[in-house]
This record gives C-alpha cells, sequence and structure tokens, in this order.
C-alpha cells in the first residue's frame, strides 16, 4: 500500500515537472535564440522582438490546442467515419449502422400483417414482407432520453427556484441552501447507491430497510421493487439527477434573483402587488434569461447521463439511455461502428444548444 | 425556528414598517405565511439530505441490524430471527447427578443479542419465552435462557447422529460500530481503490489548470491571428459529448502505444483525457476572468521590459488565484466522481481500479450487502464533501463565472 502511494507520488511528481519544464524550457529557447544586446543593429533588434512576440502566444497556446484537437475535435470527425464503417472499423458500410437504429422510415407505420394477422405477401417476391423498423432498445433508449429531456430540466430548475427564493426568506436560508446544494459534490454513483437504498426492497411482511418502502408500507400499501417496474424505474432514476441538479439551479438563479434591482421589487410592493404577483410578474421575467441557461446546461448534462442508469439497472427493464447504450454496443458488444452512430445521435441532440452558445459568445465578442 | 428572530431579521417588515402607520391593513395583507415558507423550505431540505443521512447512519450500524430494520429505527431495540449452530455432538454429555447433561450458550460471547422466545423448529422459533424448558426431536429437555445459556438434560444417554439448532427470535440493542468500513477497507480493496483515485484526480487537476491557465492568458492579453476564433472553438467544444471521444481517442492511445510498446491504458493516458475534456470549461472560465483584469496592470509590466511570460508568472497568476481555484475544485471533483473516462481509459483491474469503479463493482457484487455498499459510497463520497464544505466559496463562484457570462 505504501509502495503504490509512492509510487503514485513519484509519477505525479514526473508528470507535473514534465509541464513545467515544457513551459519554462520553451520560453527559455524562444528568449535565448532570438535574444538581443546592444551591439546589434536596431533592425536586428527589431526583427527579433517582432518574431518573439509572434511565436510566443503559441507556445503557451501550443498544449492546449493539442489536446483539444486530439481528445474533442478529431473525435468528432474519427466517431462521424466509423459511424459509417462496419463493427471492427474495416470496411465501408454507408448508412447500415444508423438504418440498423432507426430503420427505414417508410416501414415505420405499417404492418407486416394484415388486418386479419396473416403475413402480408410481397407481389414482386411472392416471400412475407419484412419490416425494418429500427432498433427496439435504441428506439426506446431514445424515448427515455426525451423523457429525460423534459423532466429532469424542468424538475431541477423548478425546485432550484423555490428553494431560492422561499431560502431568502427565513434566516437558516444559507444553511438550507447549503444542505440542498451538498448532492452536486456527490458522485453520480455514490448517489446511485445513495438512491438504491431509498428504493430497497424488503418481502412484505418483514420490516422495509428502504425510506420509500417504508413509507408506503406506513400508509398501508404493499412494498414494491421499484427498479423493476417499467416506465415508474425510469422515473426513479431521473429523481436522482434531480436531487443532483436542483442545487446546482438553485445557486445560480439564487444569485440572479439578488441581481433584481431592491428598487423593482419595492415600487412592485408600493403599487400594492402581492407576492405572487411579483414572483411571477417581475421575479420570473426578469430572470428568464438565467433560467434559460440553466435550463440548457442542465439538458447537456441529461443527454451524457450514463453512470446512474449504469450503476443503477445496466439499462435493464426498459430504463436504457443513449448514452449507455452506446457503451454496450462499443465496449461490450465490440460493434464500434453502432456505437459511433448512437455517439453521433447524441452529438446531433447537443447540437442545436451549441449554436445557441456561439451564437451568444459571438455577441459578446463582439466580432466575426 | 424561533419565531421572534425571524421577525426581527424580516426584511419585508423593516421596509413596510413606515407604511405601517397609514396603512396596516395592506401591510398586513401582503406579509406571506411565514410559517407556510418555513414549513416548505424545511419540507424541501428534509427530502435532500435525507438520503444521504440515511446512507451515513447506516454506515456505522450493525451489519446484523442494518439487514432488518430501517436506519430511522437505529435507536430502537431490533428484533432477529435466527437460529443457532448446531449443538454439540452426543458424547459432549456429562453424567450429573444421575442425569446426562450438555451445556453452552446459543449466541457466542460477543453478542449484544438477548433471546426473547425460542423452539426446536423455525416454525416454533416463536413458540416458548426465554426460561422455558421444551423437549427436542432428538431427544430429552432443554432449557433456553434469555442470555443464551442453555441446558440440556436427558435421564438416558443421548442418542443421535446430526445435532439439532435451536431457532430463536432475539431482541438486539442498537450498536454503532466502525466494524462496515474496516471490513470495505481492507476485504474490499477500497483502500487501493482510494489511493488510485488520487493519483488520477490530483495530477489531471493540476495538468488540466496549468495547460488551461497558460492557454486563457493568451487568449485574453497576447495578439495574434485567429484569436477570435479559438475563443469561439473552445465555446463550441464546451458541449461536445464525452461519448464522441472514447472510441477514437481509445484507438488512438492503442496506436501511439503499440509503438513504444507500452499498454495503451493506464495513468497517462487517463490524465491527458480528463486534462483534454476539462480544458474548454476551464479555458473558457478563465479566460473570461483574465480578460477582466486591469489593462493598466499589463500595460505597466510590458513598459518595464516584462515579457509575456514574466507578466503571466509574476502578476496574471498571482491575481488570478481565486480564478485558479474554483477551476481546480471544479477539475478535481468532476475527475474524482468520474466513472466514464476511467473505465474507458484505465481498466477496471484492481490494479487502476478508482473508487467510483469499484463502488459500482460492490452495487454488482454485494448488491444487497449494505453494510458494505453504505461503508464504502461514504469513503468514496468523503473527500468530494469535505473539498465541498470548506471551499464552497470557489466552487459556487466557479458556478456562476461558467454559466452566467
Amino acid at each position: 500500500m505504501l509502495d503504490q502511494a509512492l509510487y503514485a507520488i513519484q509519477i505525479v511528481a514526473i508528470a507535473v515537472l514534465g509541464f513545467i519544464a515544457y513551459y519554462w524550457g520553451a520560453n527559455w529557447v524562444l528568449d535565448r535564440s532570438l535574444a538581443t544586446n546592444a551591439t546589434m543593429s536596431h533592425e536586428t533588434i527589431a526583427r527579433r522582438d517582432r518574431r518573439r512576440t509572434r511565436i510566443r502566444p503559441w507556445i503557451f497556446l501550443a498544449p492546449a490546442l493539442l489536446l483539444l484537437a486530439v481528445y474533442l475535435v478529431y473525435p468528432v470527425f474519427e466517431t462521424l467515419r466509423l459511424s459509417l464503417y462496419d463493427r471492427l472499423g474495416q470496411n465501408f458500410v454507408g448508412l447500415s449502422n444508423y438504418q440498423w437504429a432507426f430503420g427505414n422510415p417508410a416501414d415505420w407505420f405499417r404492418s407486416a400483417t394484415d388486418a386479419t394477422g396473416a403475413p402480408i405477401i410481397d407481389a414482386a417476391t411472392g416471400l412475407p414482407i419484412v419490416l425494418n423498423q429500427g432498433d427496439p432498445t435504441f428506439w426506446r433508449s431514445t424515448l427515455n432520453n426525451v423523457a429525460w429531456l423534459i423532466i429532469v430540466p424542468s424538475l431541477a430548475t423548478a425546485f432550484g427556484l423555490v428553494i431560492a427564493v422561499l431560502a431568502d426568506r427565513v434566516w437558516w436560508g444559507g444553511i438550507a441552501k447549503t444542505l440542498v446544494f451538498m448532492p452536486m459534490a456527490i458522485s453520480f454513483v455514490g448517489a446511485a447507491v445513495i438512491w438504491r437504498f431509498v428504493y430497497a426492497y424488503r418481502a412484505a411482511g418483514t420490516d422495509q430497510i428502504g425510506l420509500l418502502n417504508a413509507l408506503v408500507v406506513a400508509f398501508g400499501g404493499e412494498p414494491q421493487v421499484w427498479l423493476g417496474i417499467p416506465w415508474l424505474n425510469s422515473l426513479l432514476l431521473m429523481i436522482i439527477l434531480v436531487w443532483i441538479q436542483t442545487g446546482f439551479a438553485m445557486v445560480i438563479l439564487s444569485a440572479a434573483l439578488r441581481g433584481i434591482p431592491q428598487e423593482t421589487l419595492e415600487a412592485a410592493r408600493i403599487d400594492g402587488a402581492n407576492e405572487r404577483q411579483i414572483f411571477f410578474g417581475i421575479m420570473i421575467p426578469q430572470i428568464a434569461g438565467t433560467i434559460l441557461v440553466v435550463w440548457t446546461t442542465i439538458t447537456i448534462i441529461v443527454l451524457k447521463v450514463f453512470d446512474i442508469v449504469y450503476a443503477m439497472t445496466n439499462g435493464e427493464n426498459g430504463t436504457q439511455v443513449l448514452a449507455n447504450l452506446m457503451y454496450r454496443w462499443t465496449f461490450i458488444s465490440g460493434d464500434s461502428g453502432r456505437g459511433s452512430a448512437i455517439a453521433i445521435v447524441i452529438m446531433l441532440a447537443v447540437l442545436p444548444i451549441m449554436i445557441w452558445n456561439i451564437r451568444r459568445a459571438r455577441a459578446a465578442e463582439g466580432a466575426l | 425556528m424561533s419565531t421572534p428572530t425571524m421577525v426581527d431579521t424580516d426584511p419585508d417588515v423593516r421596509l413596510s414598517s413606515p407604511d405601517e402607520v397609514l396603512r396596516p391593513a395592506r401591510t398586513r395583507r401582503f406579509r406571506p405565511g411565514r410559517l407556510v415558507t418555513h414549513l416548505i423550505l424545511f419540507f424541501m431540505v428534509a427530502l435532500w439530505t435525507l438520503p444521504t443521512l440515511g446512507l451515513l447512519i447506516s454506515s456505522v450500524r450493525d451489519p446484523d441490524q442494518l439487514a432488518i430494520s430501517g436506519w430511522w429505527t437505529s435507536l430502537a431495540t431490533s428484533t432477529i430471527s435466527d437460529q443457532s449452530p448446531r449443538l454439540p455432538a452426543a458424547d459432549a454429555a456429562v453424567l450429573e447427578n444421575g442425569i446426562y447433561v450438555i451445556r453452552g450458550n446459543l449466541l457466542g460471547d460477543d453478542d449484544n443479542r438477548t433471546i426473547a422466545t425460542f423452539g426446536g423448529t423455525a416454525t416454533t422459533s416463536g413458540a416458548n419465552p426465554a426460561g422455558a424448558t421444551i423437549e427436542l426431536r432428538a431427544g430429552g429437555m432443554i432449557t433456553v435462557e434469555a442470555n443464551g445459556d442453555y441446558v440440556w438434560t436427558s435421564p438416558t444417554p443421548f442418542e443421535y447422529t446430526t445435532a439439532p439448532r435451536i431457532s430463536y427470535v432475539a431482541s438486539m440493542a442498537p450498536r454503532f460500530t466502525t466494524e462496515n468500513y474496516s471490513t470495505v477497507l481492507s476485504a474490499n480493496g477500497i483502500d487501493r481503490a482510494f489511493i488510485n483515485s488520487a493519483t488520477v484526480a490530483i495530477p489531471a487537476t493540476i495538468i488540466s489548470v496549468m495547460v488551461a491557465a497558460f492557454a486563457a492568458y493568451a487568449l485574453a492579453w497576447m495578439k495574434f491571428p485567429g484569436r477570435t476564433i479559438f475563443v469561439i472553438a473552445v465555446v463550441a467544444l464546451l458541449v461536445v459529448p464525452l461519448q464522441m471521444a472514447l472510441i477514437p481517442v481509445l484507438r488512438l492511445h492503442n496506436e501511439i502505444a503499440s509503438i513504444f510498446g507500452v499498454p495503451g491504458k493506464g495513468y497517462f493516458a487517463v490524465w491527458l483525457a480528463h486534462t483534454g475534456f476539462g480544458l474548454p470549461l476551464a479555458v473558457y472560465l478563465l479566460r473570461n476572468y483574465m480578460v477582466g483584469l486591469p489593462r493598466e496592470i499589463m500595460e505597466s509590466a510590458r513598459m518595464d521590459g516584462a515579457s509575456h511570460f514574466q507578466t503571466f508568472t509574476t502578476m496574471v497568476l498571482p491575481l488570478s488565484v481565486p480564478a485558479l481555484a474554483s477551476i481546480a475544485i471544479f477539475q478535481f471533483l468532476w475527475i474524482w466522481n468520474d466513472l466514464l473516462v476511467a473505465l474507458v481509459f484505465l481498466g477496471s483491474q484492481d490494479e487502476y481500479v478508482v473508487l467510483t469503479g469499484k463502488l459500482v463493482d460492490l452495487l454488482g457484487t454485494y448488491g444487497e450487502d449494505w453494510n458494505l455498499l453504505t461503508a464504502g459510497a461514504f469513503i468514496s463520497i468523503l473527500v468530494p464533501l469535505i473539498v465541498f464544505f470548506s471551499l464552497q466559496r470557489y466552487f459556487v463562484r466557479g458556478l456562476l463565472a461558467g454559466s452566467v457570462k
């Protein structure tokens, strides 16, 4: 154990010193190779100064650019390419990975059997027709992701807003906010264990150790295997992410609420507005922009949600989502083509948010 | 929640107090139901806190109690139905005053259990109160006391090949213990995983903050062609899903590593991966902060003949400490809590597995052993919680800078 710790400290030191050596060394080399002194002509000095100024930004930027290029830019294009190749990434297969996932749009709303239940015979071949309606698990995951996208950001934002508003009105608001914010520090896997314990099941008649079943039994109900009940189980997984993200929404929205000018609120009160009118008529419109930012941030997190599903149900009982499905196809089934196609679907879902972000950044930069 | 303090500090009351003389009715009308506010907020805070509290309390409970009663009853006595080990073999009997006797204790010596009822079979475990004497199918009469002591007597020698067991219902006084922690630490390799997590998270945090700081300075204060495009590109990369990168980067790692004849997975791979994935946010936040530093400072430094490198290391870095701290906390928590990147780029063998991976492992292997799971989970969230509670201010500041801008 001590060996492991010492080894860890050693490699940590080497890695960190390596990066420091690069920045310091590269600058030193630049300063030395383009050094100037009084014996040089003015032209030489000016030229060397110019060259140094031109080169130095790239020394600063090089590691970041290299890492961004290798870890984020290249993968986007490579994933796109792999999604058009077979399971090992060797042979070009066109759109067949997407066809596997989505099926043939013409077949989506057709049935392979007629009204009596008999198979429909293809006139051209004389064989029963085979429909390609896509992979059912893929569709189920997509559907689940849509449900996650609707439910998690709305609930987290709504709860966050309510808590932010209420916490500003009581003397223990600071403590309340810290406690609601705390789950943000907990890993998705840790949260999964915490909530598996809440949903734990013991046979009827024995004492329940899970909070949810204990409540159900206390109110006279039957204990349930919650994670085995289709649709409800997905909702129970979403609650975990809501639990984590509400703190985020609360912190951001609380700061935005503080930013509303006190005079505006006072003026409304003098005009006789009640608290409900102030909340919906003044506070919400004033912080609408922030609400949108919170909403989109949580949306991106939801699209990438993997750990919670992986740790809680691993997608069983109809809880599969795209990110976990992608992991399964890639690393369990070893099919990089289908895995990449699913990754591209996730990417496409993020794209509108990316474009919106770029627009805002451009406006802020005042250029381009 | 004491009401007097509440009213004293109530801003609404203070704001409206001048009006109160003139328009008392109105003042009373727009004061919200204070008690309702307290109750709703208290209810929500309880909802957000109880799951974690349950985990923490459960992790220090007696493993047997934890398995059969809810953590909210942990201060109450719990009841447990169990079966004793087999009674001794027939030749253990001693002859006392003409009868054959076997003595012993059903519970062993470490126990805080008290026997309430017992019986010769599982179905009769509730039939006889402690202290009663019953007849056993194997022969003889047995008396079991509340503390587990039993006396088994027979006028004739005991004759059985398989010793019987006694079923009982025992009550257990509440007991708190750290044994769950020692079990999960030593027997399940959580200690190793803890060091692995630190080995991943600390360098990856330092490297990414360092790389981001240099890049952010260049994007904020150095002039070069294409600067704006790089800024926009960083914003665009903020939302690229991690899932995109897994396959291509793993292939790339494997190819590069095979040139050098080393495995493609490992600490170096995971550091670089975490640095790469965390860079957009880190660069974005730091650049936003550095752009806001006063221009005069930069210019006077340049006047004094300082190079950009000197300006950066001696002036900008010290001034940016709050922002650097925010980013470092962010990165650290994100890396410490990550599962996917570590799973893909480091693997799940014992030698490398990080805490989150180990926890998933435990969930799979010991899905119902809540004593191990609760202790393991608490160990894994301990470091983030310490970081969170001690550095919450920086964490919040980082969040605000990242999303409101």
